[in-house]
């Protein structure tokens, strides 16, 4: 294995991790908002750590920068769920969690 | 490699698995939609791992259309499928 695989395989891992976090949130905050807040954020890291762990043994330059605009496209559309999910649970009344 | 790939992929399926918890429990019609939001971006990601271990570069072109159709899906179920009357069921 050349350094290169040691740190891919090190991305996907941590890549993993990510999504667990991702996973635990989702399935343990306490209402909507902080469960998007989970979602959005820890699983398109994650995603981005596997995109950047494949894109290290990706084949030709051209695979990796598609990998990218997967990774890129995925953000843009988690980013706009979020805040229109947000904005929606708002307008019906759903209340903010408090201790 | 191709195993690493192979169990990463199993892995986030198994985060998949566990999603569907979110999916039956509720409470209100959002938290199912974030489970789906979930479902969205981990298939992308497995199906990246899949077509780097199986080196069948369709794999993914069908990443990219997951992709697309969470970010469709959850902009149809705002606009269109959330009713107005469930802010009596988002205790717990």
């Amino acid at each position: 294995m050349t350094p290169g695989d040691y740190l891919a395989v090190a991305l996907l891992i941590v890549g993993g991790v990510f999504f667990l976090a991702g996973t635990a949130g989702l399935l343990r905050f306490p209402d909507v908002y902080t469960r998007l807040h989970a979602l959005t954020k820890a699983d398109n890291v994650g995603l981005g750590l596997v995109v950047a762990g494949l894109a290290l043994q990706a084949e030709s330059w051209a695979v990796a920068g598609k990998l990218l605009l997967i990774w890129l496209l995925v953000l843009l559309a988690g980013a706009s769920v979020a805040h229109l999910v947000a904005q929606a649970a708002r307008q019906r009344g759903i209340k903010l969690w408090k201790r | 490699m191709q195993t690493l790939f192979l169990v990463m992929a199993l892995f986030l399926l198994l985060n998949l698995g566990a999603g569907m918890w979110r999916v039956l429990r509720g409470p209100t019609a959002a938290d199912r939609m974030l489970a789906a939001q979930l479902f969205g971006t981990t298939a992308v990601a497995t199906l990246l791992l899949l077509a780097q271990a199986y080196g069948k570069a369709a794999l993914r072109d069908v990443a990219l259309v997951f992709a697309l159709l969470a970010a469709v899906t959850a902009v149809a179920f705002v606009r269109r499928a959330w009713p107005h009357q469930e802010a009596d069921r988002d205790a717990g």
